[in-house]
């Protein structure tokens, strides 16, 4: 049954009107227009549709829209700033770790819960930590590689 | 079910790998040059011209050369405009999937136009803007669309310099391009394009063999140039064919039958919730929904309650034996082919060493993180359709849509957003067909994005085969005789590139019990798994060492050279492999590119397990486009080619996948990433070829001697130990 659902995303309350077992994934991208956060495979398997909701990582596909309302929602299209980049999709620009880049939203949203968890990860760590996280072109190494950058450039800052 | 390939031809069941190389029909283009000048604008325009052009055409380098209401040539692979408003836009039919075209396109175009790489727009893949092209597969962009569009641009340089000459009154070879201006050498006066074309509306049509610019003096080619629209995916602003929206858009989904083959025998449908504003479609086994949103879709879809007729099908523990005993003759170019040479049954039964072996190939899934897609709407009248989906072939589609709707193709327009990949797995479009039969019913726009489920269940598979391979070697190592029989999973690579007197070497159809078709590489990475694997049991039948064997019997020198260059960085023959460790190594050659891999695995006895401990990758196609590019390509073709070689195979069961999740069918994942290195060797000598496919072919036997150097145990089946290694 369709409830009043208050939802704040990316620092923007929204009232959306639907069933709270709908899942978050599905309200993002089709009733708020949020589309950067990606279907891969509906049972939290894959990692493409990762948001953060109260800083820590969901996966929104299996997420009731219920269980996140009044919650601080953050989208990857929340991470950007006034025209600069979130670090985390700086590094990802920087060592070019993507390919055809579905994966990327939710590895990047991955990679700021995990980093911010994980401030100074080595290799294992990161591959441990992202595991949940799938990218079908194999651009692995790559995001390794940003993650790791990522946290040197928030050591030297 | 589809086991009879002839009939998938036929039907919307198509088997892509068999045409893929099919030519295209002939292009009917009917624009006029002064159609181009109303849509984008006053500027110069160069069309590249496939086929020969009439003599009034040939060589038609000048402006206003030739009638500007004339038809422009009937095949053309590409056109680029040249805009006063300082825009260069350019059109071909080739997609982006994740190989990075969009970029290196642009860098042929920056190269030889002399224009900022960030002032190109690249239109790519829409059947009503850019020319028809078969496809983007076969690894062809770079030999051919990346060569034309060089030609294009260096064609529109000229254009600007001949403009500039007749404006300053100057000798034109007074005259250099750079940086989106022309200037006289060694002066500081210079004009912008876009002022030169101000008010121009001038044709160029260019054959497609002109004179080029040697790698040697590339300077935007053969650059790490950064992914030209990278930020787009960084910040999820990049729409992806799922993502495409329209007003009054509906939500489709389609009832899937419970297994492979089974038909419609009823269908009730309920009465909906109104609030849903559902439209119910049935037509012949095609059944479905559309509402008003996704949850609705689902809710409806999940009352209807149908009746299916199944048949009996086969399961996957039955499968070898049945492509072994279901030989099928096929005619054309995918067909059933036979190459002979020698005396191959004596040259066999005289060698110093024989050795006869059977290998085999599962059915693996493309599985990209993108579902099918598509987003369909008719015009008011009906007959005009739209769809954006994500496909590899815009233009196939068009022709199953016209086909499916019995319209003509001109009434179908489809585009291709830059998409979450294929792999050889979006050839077809049975998604965007589905879609617009609901939108056709519902008489609004419908979105379909498959299911991860429906993906891996209705989409096609790589081709499981059998490949039956038998040698013989002299003492001195030299290979005598070669027999070489794949059945069912293809011909591509097939033909091996070492030196053999006596080959027979067969490429066997057979029917087969899944939808099947082309995946990245196509059947080299069976085929290579096979003749790599079998030769390492030769050397060790001859008592040679592996990497000596290859090349005492392999005269390409290219073919050598990779084989050399990750022997070398590997240490094939200074290092040694701990207790417990073995080395193995694999390459071949197709598409243009030659790779070797080298690859290092530890396996533990106790538990069975197998850790691939590092791999080296020397690869070379030619004159490098964008090495950083190339290197992203070949350490993921490898990543990728982890799966297949260790652990991905479908199970299916009297017509059902039983794994159709990423829970229950295994993908490389972060933790299953070896070491891997990659050796790039540049051939500016050579035109480029492309690289997405061939890197894959080398790791699986490269895995699989590894393996057997480790543990002495001689793996033939792919995914090689997709329960750990059996050492009981």
């Amino acid at each position: 049954m369709a409830n009043v659902i208050n939802l704040r995303v990316n620092g923007v309350v929204h009232t959306v009107n639907t069933d709270p077992q709908t899942n978050l994934l599905s309200v993002l991208r089709e009733q708020l227009g949020l589309s950067g956060t990606k279907y891969g495979c509906g049972e939290a398997q894959c990692g493409a549709c990762t948001v953060l909701v109260d800083g820590n990582p969901r996966r929104s596909c299996i997420t009731a829209v219920g269980t996140a309302a009044n919650r601080h929602i953050t989208t990857i299209e929340g991470l950007e700033h006034h025209g600069r980049l979130h670090p985390v999709q700086e590094a990802f620009l920087a060592e070019e770790a993507l390919q055809c880049g579905y994966c990327t939203s939710g590895m990047i949203m991955s990679a700021v819960a995990f980093l911010k968890a994980n401030p100074n990860p080595t290799e294992q760590e990161i591959a441990r930590g992202m595991e949940g996280n799938i990218c079908r072109c194999g651009t692995y190494p790559r995001i390794v590689a940003a993650i790791q950058r990522a946290a040197r450039k928030r050591a030297e800052s | 079910m589809i086991d009879d390939p002839a009939l998938a031809n036929n039907s919307a069941a198509v088997e892509p790998e068999r045409y893929e190389f099919r030519a295209p029909a002939a292009h009917r283009f009917e624009l006029q040059r002064r159609d181009f000048f109303k849509f984008l604008g006053a500027g110069v325009l160069v069309v590249c011209a496939l086929k020969e052009l009439p003599a009034q055409e040939s060589g038609a380098q000048r402006p206003g050369g030739f009638g500007f209401f004339e038809p422009l040539p009937k095949e053309i692979s590409a056109w680029m405009h040249v805009g006063e408003n300082g825009t260069v836009t350019v059109y071909t039919g080739k997609v982006e999937i994740g190989q990075n075209i969009r970029t290196s396109l642009s860098q042929a175009v920056a190269e030889e136009l002399r224009f900022p790489i960030a002032g190109i727009q690249m239109v790519m893949g829409d059947t009503q803007l850019t020319p028809y092209d078969m496809g983007t597969f076969g690894s062809r962009t770079t030999p051919t669309m990346n060569l034309q569009l060089r030609k294009v641009a260096a064609a529109a340089r000229e254009e600007l310099i001949a403009l500039a000459a007749k404006k300053w009154n100057i000798d034109p070879r007074r005259l250099e391009a750079a940086n989106g201006r022309v200037k006289v050498s060694k002066k500081k006066k210079s004009i912008s394009y876009s002022e030169l074309v101000s008010s121009q509306q001038l044709t160029t049509v260019i054959p497609a063999d002109e004179a080029l610019v040697a790698p040697a003096q590339w300077t935007v080619e053969g650059q790490s140039i950064p992914k030209v629209d990278g930020r787009d995916f960084v910040t999820g602003r990049h729409l992806y064919p799922s993502d495409q929206k329209l007003p009054g858009m509906l939500y489709g989904k389609v009832l899937r039958p419970p297994s492979f083959g089974a038909t419609l025998v009823s269908i009730n449908a309920p009465s909906f919730d109104l609030a849903d504003n559902v439209t119910f479609v049935r037509d012949g086994d095609f059944a479905g929904v559309a509402a008003a949103s996704a949850e609705a879709a689902e809710r409806a879809l999940a009352s209807l309650k149908a009746k299916w007729n199944e048949q009996p099908q086969l399961s996957n523990k039955d499968l070898f034996a049945y492509l072994k005993n279901n030989p099928i003759d096929v005619k054309g170019f995918e067909g059933t082919s036979r190459y002979e040479t020698g005396a191959v049954d004596k040259d066999l039964a005289a060698a110093d060493h024989q050795l006869r072996q059977t290998y085999t190939v599962s059915y693996i899934a493309h599985a990209p993180l993108e579902p099918r897609a598509a987003l369909a709407q008719w015009t008011s009248s009906g007959n005009m359709l739209t769809v954006w989906t994500g496909t590899q072939r815009p233009f196939a589609v068009r022709t199953e849509l016209a086909q499916a709707f019995h319209v003509p193709e001109d009434q179908v327009r489809v585009l291709m957003p830059d998409m979450g990949s294929g792999y050889g797995g979006k050839h077809t479009g049975e998604c965007a067909v589905e879609a617009a039969r609901l939108a056709r019913a519902a008489n609004a726009p419908v979105k379909l994005v498959w299911t991860r489920e429906e993906e891996f269940t209705w989409a096609y598979f790589r081709p499981a085969g059998v490949i039956e391979v038998a040698g013989g070697v002299q003492n001195d190592g030299t290979l005598s005789a070669w027999e070489f029989k794949n059945y069912n999973s293809g011909a591509a690579g097939i033909r091996t590139f070492y030196e053999v007197p006596s080959q027979r070497i067969v490429f066997q159809p057979t029917r087969y019990p899944l939808r099947q078709g082309s995946y990245r590489a196509l059947a080299a990475t069976a085929n290579h798994f096979a003749r790599e694997s079998f030769m390492d049991e030769l050397a060790h039948a001859a008592n040679v060492d592996p990497l000596q064997f290859r090349l005492k019997n392999l005269k390409n020198e290219r073919l050598r050279a990779v084989f050399q260059a990750a022997a070398d960085k590997f240490g094939w023959t200074s290092a040694k492999p701990a207790p417990g460790h073995g080395f193995g190594i694999g390459g071949g050659f197709e598409k243009g590119g030659n790779v070797a891999t080298c690859v290092e695995v530890a396996v533990d006895r106790a538990s069975g397990e197998v850790g691939i401990v590092r791999v080296i990758t020397a690869f070379e196609c030619g004159a490098i486009v964008n090495p950083d590019n190339l290197k992203n390509q070949i350490i993921g073709a490898n990543i990728m080619g982890l799966g297949g070689a260790l652990f991905e195979a479908i199970e299916f069961q009297n017509g059902r996948v039983l794994n159709p999740r990423f829970s229950k069918y295994r993908v490389p994942r972060f933790s299953d990433v070896p070491q891997i290195d990659v050796v790039l060797l540049d051939r500016e000598d050579v035109p480029p070829a492309g690289a997405g496919e061939t890197p894959l072919v080398g790791l699986a036997p490269a895995i699989g001697n590894a393996i057997f150097q480790a543990a002495d145990i001689r793996l033939r089946s792919l995914p090689l130990v997709p329960d750990g290694l059996k050492t009981a």
